[in-house]
């Protein structure tokens, strides 16, 4: 199986477009190495600007560069892009409509076992408070790739957040994703599962193990949190029983606030909300992690047996 | 022309501006004055025809809290009419807001936070210098502005990326929201912080006279390899015995006596400009 990083699959795909487009700029705050952003200072040390350990003025430097017509990837670590930049992101960027890429490297619990200083949880609840700015949570290299293009032509500010270990393939070579339009990996009429980011893999995993036990389980790769997909969730919620989100993130404000509030408008159904808990995170592994909080396939499945018996 | 003089009709506006729409940074308006039209009038390549190209010269209003006084000079310049902005200023729905916004023509970015000015103009600068673009960057901070943490993580950027096209104004009035600014976080040899940082520094003893101003700037212009800081020594509610270094104008509005005292002393200054 193969096993990429998304980071490095941004770092490609920037390099390729580099070659022809002389606006595209990355940013890190001594980050390069962890974004895997070398080999695009190494190939382009004129488009490759490094801030040093200075979150705020990071992003305001970017927003700087968008205003004259440059394409700013800002990468780095998203517990602190998305806290300690968080009022840059809001008025450099989202309010005064600069056209600047932030890109949140090693994001969730990517960071495990170094503390909850090095957890970004609250980012999408955080960020996707503050109007003019979109959110996307890729799942694996070929999404990625697709994200990555879209969003060099796209010009409005968006905040992606990416994991730091590499990722098995969800997609194949080829598959033509459609902007800002979630992607239904499976069809399903008992439940619908709702994911983004590194939950996606796992929620398929369960899905699948569901089908064996005689349970038919939708599954919706909403990458694209804001703007949120509504109609592709409306279409798969309105054919199931109940809908599971599942998601790398604290309980409040994430992918399971935003369905919920979806759904109790315009598609009333039980919505069970699976992430990481409103508590101290235990330390470990992202693999560790998932599974001591009934994230990984089995949780999933396990949760999702319940939510059925219970209905 | 006497821009000096000239600073004072501006004067008038911002006193408009803040009597009529009951709200305003009138002590900071009034001492950035001269450094804006000096900025404007003389120094900068940009006005509402090339406003929005890829070459013009860029400004922050970073202090986005004296943004009457930028509206003043920006509606002098033909951006908008001046009557649009004493209509609407801070009223219900407008565009003209109390701190710099997009939305309004000759502002290029949002503001009303202290500290991100020089970190946005760092942006810009290194902008000018990859395309190749010999248009240079201005910001101007206020003196309580310098506490923030930010200013400094964009100073330090600044000389290690040797933006010589960029240059900030410390618009240094000695005086904040709540006292004087070495009372409430002390700040002496500010040059020195500046110059140890890797800038140039240039001091304006009057920084409410635009030839003095307008002489540092030409010097600014002539620096190479280092970013410039201009400090220049204002004094807060310039123009009015009424204001001047009073913390409580910070924003204060004006009662009906004190608007009709400080128009006429405006226009007793400004004559005596021509002398």
């Amino acid at each position: 199986m193969n096993m990429t990083a998304d980071r490095a699959v941004i770092c490609k795909t920037l390099i390729e477009r580099a070659k022809t487009d002389r606006d595209i700029v990355v940013l890190c705050s001594d980050s390069r190495g962890s974004a895997s952003m070398s080999a695009f200072a190494e190939s382009f040390p004129e488009q490759f600007i490094e801030v040093g350990i200075a979150e705020q003025n990071l992003v305001g430097i970017a927003a700087g560069l968008a205003k004259c017509g440059k394409k700013p990837f800002v990468c780095s670590p998203a517990c602190f892009l998305s806290a300690r930049s968080y009022e840059q992101i809001k008025i450099d960027c989202a309010y005064s409509g600069t056209n600047v890429k932030l890109v949140g490297i090693s994001g969730g619990v990517s960071y495990g076992a170094l503390g909850m200083s090095h957890h970004s949880l609250s980012d999408i609840a955080a960020i996707s408070a503050i109007p003019g700015i979109k959110i996307y949570l890729p799942s694996d290299r070929f999404e990625t790739e697709f994200l990555t293009n879209f969003l060099l032509e796209d010009t409005a500010p968006a905040y992606i957040r990416i994991g730091r270990n590499p990722v098995p393939d969800i997609y194949s070579a080829g598959y033509k994703f459609e902007k800002d339009k979630a992607v239904k990996l499976k069809s399903g009429s008992d439940i619908a599962i709702i994911v983004c980011g590194e939950t996606v893999k796992p929620a398929y995993d369960a899905a699948n193990l569901l089908e064996r036990e005689g349970i038919s389980a939708a599954v919706l790769d909403m990458y694209c949190l804001k703007p949120l997909d509504e109609k592709s969730l409306i279409e798969t919620a309105s054919g199931v029983k109940a809908v599971v989100t599942v998601e790398e993130h604290s309980p409040y404000g994430g992918l399971g606030s935003m369905v919920s509030a979806v759904l109790s408008k315009s598609c009333p159904k039980k919505v069970l909300s699976l992430s990481l808990p409103d508590s101290p995170v235990i330390s470990g592994s992202s693999a560790e992690i998932f599974r001591y909080y009934g994230l990984d396939a089995e949780g999933i499945k396990a949760s999702i047996i319940r939510l059925l018996e219970e209905l | 022309m006497n821009y000096n003089a000239f600073s004072y009709d501006l004067r008038k506006d911002v006193a408009d501006m803040i009597y009529s729409g009951k709200g305003g940074h009138i002590g900071g308006d009034m001492s950035v004055m001269e450094i804006l039209v000096t900025l404007y009038f003389r120094v900068m390549n940009i006005s509402p025809d090339n406003f929005g190209s890829t070459d013009h010269d860029r400004f922050i209003l970073s202090k986005g809290h004296c943004i009457e006084a930028l509206y003043a000079v920006l509606a002098a310049k033909g951006f908008f009419p001046i009557d649009e902005v004493k209509k609407n200023y801070l009223r219900f729905g407008t565009e003209f807001i109390g701190h710099p916004n997009v939305k309004i023509p000759g502002i290029e970015i949002n503001g009303g936070s202290l500290g991100h000015g020089l970190s946005v103009a760092v942006g810009m600068a290194l902008a000018a210098k990859m395309n190749g673009s010999g248009s240079r960057v201005y910001v101007v901070m206020g003196d309580g502005e310098l506490a923030e943490g930010q200013v400094w993580e964009a100073a330090m950027a600044a000389s290690h990326y040797h933006l010589d096209n960029l240059c900030a104004v410390i618009d240094r009035n000695r005086l904040q929201i709540s006292g004087s600014t070495e009372e409430v976080m002390h700040q002496e040899n500010i040059a020195r912080r500046w110059s140890s940082f890797g800038w140039r520094v240039i001091d304006v003893e009057n920084g409410n006279d635009s030839d003095s101003l307008y002489r540092a700037f030409m010097r600014a212009k002539n620096n190479r390899f280092r970013p410039t800081v201009i400090i220049a020594e204002t004094v807060k509610g310039y123009g009015s015995k009424i204001m001047e270094n009073k913390a409580d104008w910070h924003h204060r509005v004006p009662t009906e006596k004190e608007y009709r005292e400080m128009i006429s002393e405006f226009q007793k200054r400004k004559e005596a400009c021509w002398e």
